[in-house]
């Protein structure tokens, strides 16, 4: 499956199926971060239920502590 | 009336009227590293009336790459950041009233920095005390720019009490330290552009010119060529206990008690003695001189080396632990050479 994150293109195997594991995939699950999945923030709760499909647009901002 | 401000002032949205906004407003900076020399910087330039820095260490050779106020001098005397800090800004712009202090900023000491403030930029390194300056913000209604960098990544995003979800509806949960203690450097030009996003949007709020607000989160990461931008105002909790209809302040409140705390990346942990005290430190220098060790001193603190670790002592009472990242083990060498 291809996905946009961050302007990206990015191949994801077929596996990952919702926002959540798009995460794990990641290894930020358990970071800080919103989503905005086609120009719809998430909340944090809808992550596992928020399913992904080919060419679908994300945003991920991690919020990170250091300055 | 000096051209100082002239091209500042040919700048439409600000022009005359913002200059003279921008010469009575009071900016308090929390945090001299990377982002608040950078902002404090560039705030000063711009003819801020009043600036507050306000950081709890002294400047060390790894800062020289990215912290813009420093020397090799301030690194190689141990020079407190805010204390170096000042002196620096102080030559940069003689107009402005430069306040700097020496100091760990937690809940006992943020309530007393709120004085007169207009506007909070945040460059500290931790969310423990972000969500302390969140709460306190909303509780004196005082705008605040969250700013973070790491690596080549960086964001910020502006709070408005009573507009913008604030960071608590943001996080939910406050980080835990481990995943926000970051050991994987950081590029000046990352620090560079989150002190452009965090004072161009003070800027905005220095003029009152709201309306120019960003209004998204905003992230990048420079070496990956990436730049996002997400509109979060979904995500205002009408429950929040700092932001909602309700607020509790939950962060304000706290245990008397010491206090340690790792510092990211640093090797360090920092203590703090559960009351204020001054420490008379031409005395400590006498009776550590005796236990071994060196000691070395400046007007602000001391420093003394024994084995392989090394303790700062503020006059504050704080005392820095180098040398290890564990908690317990520190609090062991700062109650063998202190009581
Ligand atoms: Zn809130």
């Amino acid at each position: 499956m291809e996905l946009i994150i961050n302007g990206d293109r990015v191949e994801v195997p077929a596996t990952i199926t919702t926002v959540s594991s798009l995460l794990q995939h990641f290894g930020i699950d358990q970071k800080v971060v919103i989503v905005e999945l086609n120009q719809e923030i998430l909340e944090k709760a809808s992550h596992h239920e928020a399913t992904l499909s080919d060419r679908d647009k994300i945003e991920i901002v991690n919020f990170v502590g250091g300055g | 009336m000096s051209e100082r401000y002239s091209r500042q002032e040919l700048f439409t949205p600000i022009g005359k009227e913002g200059q003279s906004n921008i010469r009575q407003k009071h900016v308090l900076v929390i945090g001299a590293g990377a982002l608040g020399t950078g902002s404090a910087e560039a705030l000063v330039r711009a003819g801020v009336g009043k600036l507050t820095i306000v950081d709890r260490d002294y400047v060390e050779w790894s800062n020289l790459q990215r912290q813009q106020l420093y020397t090799e001098e301030d690194a190689e005397n141990r020079i407190p950041k805010a204390v170096a800090a000042e002196r620096r800004l102080k030559t940069i712009n003689s107009d402005v009233d430069i306040n700097a202090l020496v100091l760990d900023v937690s809940v006992e000491e943020i309530e007393q920095l709120m004085d007169d403030v207009d506007l909070i930029m945040d460059a500290t390194d931790n969310f423990d005390i972000r969500m302390i300056i969140n709460d306190i913000a909303h509780k004196h209604r005082i705008p605040w720019i969250y700013g973070a960098c790491v690596g080549s990544y960086g964001i910020s995003y502006t709070i408005l009490p009573g507009e913008t979800p604030c960071l608590h509806c943001l996080l939910e949960t406050v980080p835990i330290g481990g995943l926000t203690c970051d050991t994987v450097g950081i590029i000046s030009p990352a620090v560079q552009m989150v002190v452009a996003y965090q004072t161009t949007e003070a800027m905005k709020i220095l003029v009152e010119d709201y309306e120019a607000l960003r209004k998204k989160v905003v992230s990048f990461d420079l070496w990956k060529n990436q730049h996002t931008a997400i509109q979060v105002d979904r995500l205002k909790k009408a429950g929040c206990s700092t932001c909602g209809e309700d607020p509790s302040y939950p962060f304000l409140s706290y245990s008397n008690q010491t206090k340690t705390a790792v510092l990211c990346g640093r090797d360090t942990v920092q203590i703090r003695p559960p009351e204020k005290r001054e420490r008379d430190l031409e005395q400590l220098a006498e009776i550590l001189a005796e236990q071994g060790g060196k000691v070395t001193r400046n007007p602000y603190l001391l420093s003394f080396h024994i084995g392989d670790h090394r303790l700062v002592l503020f006059k504050d009472g704080r005392v820095l632990v180098h040398g290890t990242n564990d908690t317990a083990e520190a609090k062991t060498l700062y109650h063998r050479y202190l009581g």
